[in-house]
């Protein structure tokens, strides 16, 4: 039997891995934004010197 | 595409749509999650970091949510993992991907830990190593303590396991503040009084289910009378704890109006549920004993949500 490339399994299996992109995506998206906002606030440079502005 | 996949994919039809027809799909992962919990812990960690004082970026604010929830989410993979055996002979518990076969024991363990790893290193990342600590406590505490321990070995299990649940406003209160606060520990002392009458409720109404699966619920070790009795009990000391948050920071008159009428309803509630009799319960098919619990699933939700406007509140007058 002749078993087509769109067959149902194929459709449920690019379904999960749209998802998981989705996913991925979502964390680097996240990741990015932390480090701009953890530079913008100045954390990094602190992180970096191993000081804190307190002190 | 591999020479053994092209080989399965000259099979027929019928028996390719069997063999994959158990595949888990990424729908089956997210139910590993308990998405419901996981809205629960969203929403209180919610309300922990906005009624905590000072700020904190939003951005970050956000991000620490997320990992709360996967952090939550996480635990609940783990609680799948060793309950699939008992999981299995209840009826409210079979229908998920690891009774149903859809995702192995195995699979479920490796995913929440992997998880948990990933929520406790970012949530320190992103916010603060306390706030991290705390999650990684709550995941062990969920896991070890409640599922490993507790569950299958004392009628009090979701009396000291609901300690779990109600980490999540603690966490949220931790990454602004960086520490531990009394208003943070009066809304931790809400959801854990909340919990044994909520999870009570439902024994009453599930009824076969924790006796066929050999689980010490209270209906099972003490009898039903005596869990209408602890319900009663726990429904005063909760109406004590949640008027209590009422005289704090916390409060305005948004929540005290909100806390007073809840209040009021689920102590009549529970004494309605006290005063009644198994035959009453068998007559109407448990009625109230389902009233009960969907109400206290509301009940939380409006006091969290009332903190949630407070706190709010409180933010617009600061900035006026």
């Amino acid at each position: 039997m002749s078993f087509g490339r769109e067959h149902d399994l194929h459709k449920r299996r690019k379904g999960k891995n749209l998802s998981l992109g989705l996913v991925l995506i979502g964390f680097v998206a996240i990741m990015f934004g932390l480090t701009v906002v953890k530079v913008t606030e100045g954390q990094f440079a602190e992180a970096l010197a191993g000081v804190s502005r307190s002190e | 595409m591999p020479r053994s996949e092209s080989k399965r994919l000259s099979m027929s039809g019928v028996s390719l749509n069997k063999l994959y027809a158990d595949e888990p799909e990424f729908g089956d992962y997210f139910a590993l999650l308990k998405p419901r919990v996981m809205s629960l812990v969203v929403f209180t960690a919610i309300a922990g970091v906005l009624a905590a004082p000072g700020s904190v970026h939003p951005f970050i604010a956000f991000v620490s949510i997320v990992f709360i929830a996967l952090g939550g989410g996480a635990s609940g993979a783990l609680n799948m993992w060793y309950d699939a055996d008992i999981d299995s002979l209840m009826s409210r518990t079979k229908s998920r991907p690891v009774p149903t076969g859809k995702i192995s024991a195995n699979a479920a363990k490796e995913f929440g830990i992997v998880l948990s790893a990933i929520s406790v290193v970012m949530l320190g990342l992103a916010s603060n190593w306390l706030a991290a600590s705390l999650l990684a406590f709550t995941i062990f505490f969920y896991v070890i303590i409640y599922t490993i321990w507790l569950k299958r070995s004392t009628p009090q299990n979701i009396v000291i396991g609901g300690a779990a649940g109600a980490f999540p406003p603690i966490i949220g209160w931790a990454v602004v503040t960086g520490n531990v606060g009394f208003e943070s520990i009066l809304m931790f002392a809400l959801i854990f009084i909340w919990t044994p009458p909520h999870f009570w409720s439902l024994a009453l109404f599930m009824k076969s289910d924790y006796d066929i699966a050999k689980v010490p619920m209270l209906t099972v070790t003490n009898g039903r009378r005596s869990t209408r009795n602890h319900i009663f009990v726990y429904s005063i000391l909760l109406a004590f704890v949640a008027l209590s948050i009422g005289f704090s920071s916390l409060s305005g008159p948004i929540y005290l109006v909100v806390a007073l009428i809840l209040n009021m309803q689920l102590v009549f509630a529970a004494f309605k549920l006290w005063s009644r009799s198994e035959s009453d319960c068998m007559a109407d098919n448990s009625l109230l004993e389902r009233k009960f619990f969907k109400f206290s699933l509301l009940y939380l939700f409006l006091h969290f949500g009332a903190i949630i406007v407070e706190a709010k509140t409180n933010i617009v007058w600061m900035t006026v």
